[in-house]
């Protein structure tokens, strides 16, 4: 079975640190190195190290790229020197296809860099829609590889070997030579903490990791990294987000910029938000012991009011979950979740459920 | 107390070694590597019966929850009150300080068709 994953150009390297390998949508990938705890505890208090290359990277290019990007996504693109935008990717219903950033490399030039899941809708979608705009868009995703470095020492200890780093402000892009091939960093990352991504050719990639693990970043896997991104309150796509779920019902209602001239689901998304929703992602914390889990119900009394789409135990909040639920339920308010048949108690909170440096 | 010899093993990775007619019972070292971060354990309720071979637990490491069967049955007669406080106690000591519960046998028969150490390394080594 594992002969058919897709190997990033940092497996060989993820296993020779220790770590334990999984499928993560037809990818071999660390799911753990020394322990999620301890991995959680190095990116919220020092620096730690993701291998995001199964990431992917779209160009866009052409004289028509930024009002492309503008119609393909609900957020409005910046188009500054250098400046990046997380958006969602939508279907003509306003459903979620993907969440991306965005960053803009020249007026004429962006890089979108996509969740792995989703590089071949992404891009088969963003050729489909690039017809009636005069662009090129290029699936670069296999030539590059990608390592996220991320917590409160990340961005100092990159700077000493990209001078300048530091003073990249947040989601911005800068070119960079390494290892004598250019790639980009990006002051981006999904753990809730400051750090840097770091794009490189495939075959240099390998070089940046062997000299952050010189530097002391401790390799962390998807374990600790789904952890840190929930209690960001960030979403994860395929679970949280989906073709079913608008960003209104995802509570990224932020990331819709209706005042824009025209996008793809726009009309959708103006009705939805002006019926209202019955239905929307909402945060939980247990105040009783226990995980809640992807696939449990929510309740008050006997009534059945939603199901978590995430959950998992935080050493800084213990149990929290983010489900679909009904939007009658207001934030304070006590709830139960259904874990192995039993009801925890549990409470209806905001999101994010940390908030620190960025 | 755990020893090599006087303990039995699951197939499904819990030992146990009988005190009189009370089996103790814990999960394997190599069971609690596999779990890693053990965060939460739903111990079951004193006064219920556990069945062989049936779910009578829960534990929740970061990642997952893993059923833990009963590997006899019997009276659940006590639980270990440390781990509500201490859930890792099973990480650093699964043979020890981390034990989870002890079953009042009915069929000691059962204890005595579980696997012995060397079996269950055996199983374990594929």
């Amino acid at each position: 079975m594992t002969q058919k994953l897709k190997k990033t150009p940092l497996a060989a390297r993820c296993e020779q640190a220790g770590g334990k390998m999984v499928d993560f949508h037809g990818w071999l990938m660390p799911v753990q190195f020394a322990g999620i705890l301890a991995e959680h505890k190095a990116v919220r208090e020092h620096a730690g190290m993701f291998d995001v290359s199964h990431m992917g990277q779209i160009f866009v290019e052409g004289l028509n790229a930024w009002p492309f990007l503008q119609y393909i996504n609900c957020n409005n693109i910046k188009n500054g020197p250098a400046e990046g935008t997380y958006s969602h990717i939508l279907t003509e219903k306003g459903t979620i296809i993907d969440d991306a950033i965005s960053f803009c490399l020249a007026p004429e030039q962006f890089l979108v860099v996509v969740n792995a899941a989703c590089i071949d809708e992404d891009f088969a979608w963003m050729k489909k829609q690039a017809k009636k705009f005069n662009v090129t868009v290029r699936n670069e995703s296999s030539k590059w590889g990608m390592i996220a470095v991320q917590g409160p020492e990340a961005v100092d200890i990159v700077n000493k070997l990209l001078p300048g780093v530091a003073d990249l402000p947040r989601f911005h892009i800068s070119p960079l030579t390494m290892f004598e091939v250019d790639g980009y960093v990006t002051r981006t990352g999904y753990t809730g903490e400051d750090g840097v991504e770091i794009m490189l050719p495939a075959d240099k990639i390998g070089l940046l990791w062997d000299t952050l693990l010189q530097c002391g970043v401790v390799p962390c896997g998807l374990g600790a990294r789904d952890v840190l991104r929930l209690e960001a309150g960030y979403l994860l796509n395929g679970a949280d987000a989906d073709q079913t779920r608008t960003p209104y019902e995802a509570n990224c209602g932020w990331v819709v910029k209706l005042a824009k001239e025209n996008f793809i689901g726009k009309d959708i998304l103006a009705a939805q938000k002006a019926a209202g929703l019955k239905e929307k992602l909402t945060a939980f914390v247990l105040t009783s012991p226990g995980v809640p889990r992807t696939g449990c119900k929510v309740f008050v009394g006997d009534k059945e009011k939603g199901t978590l789409t995430s959950g998992t135990y935080s050493p800084l909040f213990k149990g929290i979950a983010v489900g679909y639920a009904d939007t009658d339920l207001t934030v304070g308010q006590d709830v139960e979740i259904e874990i192995h048949g039993k009801r925890a108690k549990a409470q209806v909170v905001k999101t994010p459920f940390y908030k620190n440096r960025v | 107390m755990y020893n090599e010899e006087n303990c039995r093993f699951a197939k499904t990775h819990e030992w146990a070694y009988k005190e009189g007619d009370v089996a103790v019972v814990g999960i394997s070292n190599h069971a609690q590597e596999e779990i890693s971060d053990i965060v939460f354990v739903d111990l079951p309720k004193v006064g219920t019966q556990a069945v062989a071979g049936k779910n009578c637990c829960v534990i929740e490491s970061v990642k997952s929850a893993s059923e833990i069967y009963a590997p006899v049955s019997g009276e659940i007669v006590e639980v270990n009150e440390a781990l509500n406080a201490d859930p890792a106690l099973v990480n650093r000591e699964p043979h020890a300080g981390g034990w989870l519960f002890k079953i009042k046998m009915t069929n000691p028969a059962e204890f005595d068709a579980l696997l012995d150490v060397n079996a269950y390394k055996a199983t374990i080594q594929k």
